[in-house]
């Protein structure tokens, strides 16, 4: 009846795992609590969970990815403090077991549930209003990719009350992650949130490239895009060429375990390298996929900050596609030391390399906007210095990894460790950290507070560089990754070293944890009442903060690049004297239902309760058909309407947040 | 695209320089607001061409689906691992005959497209009930083979080349079912509703779907029996 589903899943007897599943069980108490208490579950389902709009789901997305920060956070804080005690004689405080689940849950959680939704968010939230549209290509689809990703995110946490996670690291190599070697849950876990938030990630892809290629305002021909969108559509091509690799791969490594089947496993033909080269095809686009919306979010806060056009526009496109391209033919550099041959390694070595030329030539097109330029120190300005100086630092690190010889000796060394965490802190996560602060007035109608951001950004830049340095060190002096035990103790102060780092960076979100309270309760002193609170020059700043609903009651035609900044030049009234009904889709709770179907399926493929699987999948497939079915799906707003919410502009707008 | 801005000089009701949805509603704004109309009409052509683009860009990311397991199947496919080998496993009058139903089926549904260019409900109907049976034919006889290999204990889980067979074939027929799953759907939206801008849509996109699932048939006959059995 529940499958391989028993009591015993639940570890009672481990007391930092209840810890953290208490924790866990009540703060979703008090936040279902507060819902209650307020009576608002109805404006709850009605404005969000069943929302198509845009800039709501965008929001959930990047409220997804700080809760996720948060749990991928105290995994990292937990490894820190194991590393800094367990050397020689002393245990630390995590068995071998425990900590091996700590650091794949922080690597999966951090890439797809931190990380990506953060990025998918914030192109939800700006890439409609940049290129003057009134939503995306396909808003059901949308909110169906958000409850898909919602769903899977849940799974990874769910196993830390009901049964465990992988031990396999975030990319679960077999044939460790086979079923011979890790016959738990854990892997299984694994495969159905990532499986299923996946899908979600490839449904928004095809979202985004149809919305880019079809929905811009006439005038923007595609080399008057904004940098950002045009980040935004070579990721989007990313994640559409990438991601169904990972389905396929996560899919043979799943018949492996549930059918017997032998893709990957030690015996009868089987190749453990085949899934190494299949998730890595996918896993180094996806780390381009995070990274070219950071650069486009550094590109449009460069130039709005300096009060300058962008430095060299068309080289930015460029290379922008250039990396994209690249991103391909260089997934091999993970694994030099399979023993491809010297010719082969030679090949990755040097696409790998060639990388640095198109990210270079971005480095020098931000430097060179703000040479000469009125640079506004505010934050998201920080975030982007320091951006720039960290990841430089990241990419030689990485240029010098990608010498095959050089990276015999570091492969797998905490000199790697340190290497990808100064390229995604320093370039990821930093820009969704700018975009964010740049972003969030037009979201939610007000700034977030500059003197908390700015500590923040201090403690995060500070914090990185304590913890991350000494990792370098120690890689070149021999310590290998994911050990929850060292026997050298001349390791150990530099351990310490890097969780005084953790500390700090602890400090940093802590200050932007009160930043965001601090700001909602101070909102009504730092409303944007303009819509157009930085000087801004592409077409978000064009509409009010928040936007309503449809965006743009009159599309506006671009002329320039940087359209909006054209039409302040040339002073063109936002007002329209006449409004016309305006089209837009209806909300559907079919997104929200899917998912939950499907994330139920999930559940029992992963105890092996088979009819609730076929149940789930089947509940899921109705909801779709019903609402395949479902003519109802667009209404007008009216004319009178798109009038009085046009008037109300620049007074008080929409209802407090 | 232009048009906005030079109409708007002429244009009684201050329309102001820069703002337009296009040429077309730029010629609305000099005429009285909310003619709706033209506006729904309008609004369904540059829906359907969306649509039209988007299903391309899924098919484009499917076939990369594909790619992944042909790529897995051409390095495992020499991996026996000392079981049956492709050339005593497969043959092919039979899989030539269920690749003549996947064939024509595509033809058939080509007919229902053109039918349903012309207007002509029923024999849309009819030409997608052909192409149902045909694609069900196809399954069956995968369906089939598939159950005569696993009796002779040639199943997936005998070796690496069998898993890949089965998985790369499976997939292709998963999606045949997933496509007749559709076409059923198809006809009842059709009986009920004809031919509305959206279902027009759903059709093109199905017919997109099954074309593609024909030229990936193609593939695995190619690359999978016929180099077999070579």
């Amino acid at each position: 009846m529940l499958g391989k589903l028993t009591l015993s899943a639940i570890p009672y007897q481990n007391p930092i795992v209840m810890g953290a599943v208490v924790f866990m069980g009540l703060t979703a108490v008090a936040v279902l609590g507060t819902i209650t208490l307020l009576g608002k579950w109805k404006y709850l389902w009605t404005e969000w969970l069943t929302s198509v709009d845009h800039k709501k789901i965008g929001a959930m997305y990047v409220i997804l990815a700080g809760v996720m920060l948060l749990r991928g956070f105290a995994d990292a804080i937990m490894m820190r403090a194991q590393q800094a005690l367990a050397y020689g004689p002393h245990a630390g405080y995590l068995p071998p077991e425990h900590f091996d689940q700590v650091f794949s849950a922080h690597g999966t959680i951090m890439i797809f549930f931190m990380a990506m939704p953060f990025m998918i968010g914030l192109m939800n939230c700006v890439l409609p209003l940049q290129i003057g549209a009134r939503d995306v290509a396909f808003p059901f689809l949308n909110s169906l990719s958000l409850w898909l990703t919602v769903v899977g995110a849940m799974l990874v946490n769910l196993s830390l009350a009901v049964g465990n996670f992988a031990r396999t690291g975030w990319l679960a190599y077999p044939p460790l992650s086979e079923l011979h070697f890790s016959p738990g849950v854990g892997v299984d876990y694994y495969i159905w949130a990532l499986q299923i938030s996946g899908i979600g990630t490839t449904l928004s892809g095809v979202n985004f490239i149809a919305t880019i290629l079809k929905m811009r305002a006439p005038g923007m021909t595609l080399m008057r895009m904004p940098v950002f969108t045009w980040a935004a559509l070579c990721t989007n091509i990313l994640i559409v060429a990438a991601f169904p690799i990972l389905t396929v791969s996560l899919a043979l490594l799943a018949l492996d375990r549930y059918l017997g089947m032998h893709f990957f496993t030690n015996s009868l033909g089987g190749d453990p390298m085949m899934y190494i080269n299949l998730i890595w095809i996918w896993g180094h686009p996806e780390v381009y996929i995070l990274i070219l919306p950071a650069f486009g979010i550094f590109s449009e806060i460069i130039a709005t900050f300096s009060g300058k056009r962008l430095f060299g526009y068309t080289s930015m496109v460029f290379a922008t596609m250039a990396i994209a391209l690249l991103s391909f033919l260089v997934w091999l550099h993970h694994f030099f030391t399979m023993g491809s041959g010297a010719d082969v390694n030679a090949f990755f070595g040097i696409t790998t390399m060639v990388i640095a030329v198109p990210t270079g030539v971005k480095i020098f097109n931000w430097l060179f906007t703000m040479y000469r330029g009125r640079v506004r120190l505010e934050s998201p300005v920080l975030w982007t210095i320091g951006f720039m100086i960290t990841f430089a630092i990241g990419g030689m690190s990485g240029v010098l990894m990608a010498v095959p010889p050089a990276d015999f000796v570091l492969h797998n060394s905490l000199f790697l460790v340190a290497h990808f965490h100064n390229v995604i802190i320093g370039g990821v996560v930093f820009g969704a950290m700018a975009g964010l602060t740049y972003w969030f007035p037009k979201v939610f109608g007000f700034r977030l507070n500059e003197t908390l951001g700015k500590a923040a950004f201090w403690c995060w830049l500070v914090g990185f560089y304590v913890a991350f340095m000494p990792l370098y060190v120690l890689g070149l002096m021999g310590a290998t990754r994911r050990m929850d035990h060292y026997d050298n103790p001349a390791w150990q102060p530099l351990f310490v070293v890097a969780a005084i780092g953790a500390v700090i960076i602890f400090c940093g979100i802590m200050l932007q944890l009160a930043q965001v309270v601090v700001s909602i309760v101070q909102r009504e002193q730092a409303r944007d009442l303009t819509g157009d609170p930085w000087g801004g020059r592409t077409l978000e700043w064009a509409t009010a903060s928040p936007p309503p609903a449809y965006n743009f009651a009159r599309i506006p035609v671009v002329r320039d690049r940087d359209a909006f900044w054209d039409m302040k030049q040339r002073g063109v009234n936002m007002k329209a004297a006449v409004y016309r009904p305006i089209h837009m889709p209806r909300n559907t709770g079919t997104g929200f239902v899917m998912a939950v179907f499907i994330g139920l399926a999930g559940f029992a493929m992963i105890w092996h309760i088979w009819w609730l699987a076929i149940g789930g999948c089947a509940a899921a497939m109705v909801a779709l058909i019903r609402h395949a079915f479902d003519d109802d799906r667009d209404y007008y707003v009216e004319a009178e309407e798109v009038r009085r919410t046009e008037t109300l502009r620049g007074r008080h707008q929409l209802r407090s947040v | 695209m232009t048009t906005g801005t030079t109409m708007a000089h002429g244009g009684a009701l201050a329309f102001e320089p820069g703002y337009a949805d296009n040429a077309a509603e730029a010629l609305r704004d000099l005429r009285p607001a909310g003619d709706a109309v033209d506006f729904e009409l309008e609004h369904h052509a540059d829906t359907a061409s969306i649509a039209q683009l988007g299903f391309w860009i899924y098919l484009m990311s499917d076939c990369l689906l594909f790619a992944g397991l042909f790529a897995t199947y051409s390095v495992l496919h020499a991996r026996t691992a000392g079981g049956p080998q492709p050339q005593s496993l497969f043959d092919l009058p039979y899989v030539l005959a269920e690749t003549g139903f996947l064939l024509v089926s595509s033809f058939t549904c080509g007919l229902a497209t053109l039918a349903m260019g012309r207007r002509s409900r029923g024999a849309t109907l009819g030409w997608l009930a052909v192409t149902f049976v045909l694609g069900l034919a196809f399954l069956g006889m995968e369906v089939h083979e598939f159950a005569h290999m696993i009796a002779d204990g040639a199943g997936p889980d005998r070796s690496a080349f069998l898993s890949s067979f089965f998985t790369l074939v499976a997939t292709h027929g998963l999606h045949v079912t997933c496509g007749l799953v559709w076409m059923a759907i198809m006809m009842v939206l059709v009986v009920k509703k004809g031919f509305t801008p959206s279902t027009e849509s759903r059709l093109s996109c199905l017919s997109l779907f099954w074309h593609f699932l024909d030229i990936i048939w193609v593939g695995v006959f190619s690359l999978v029996y016929l180099f077999g059995v070579s």
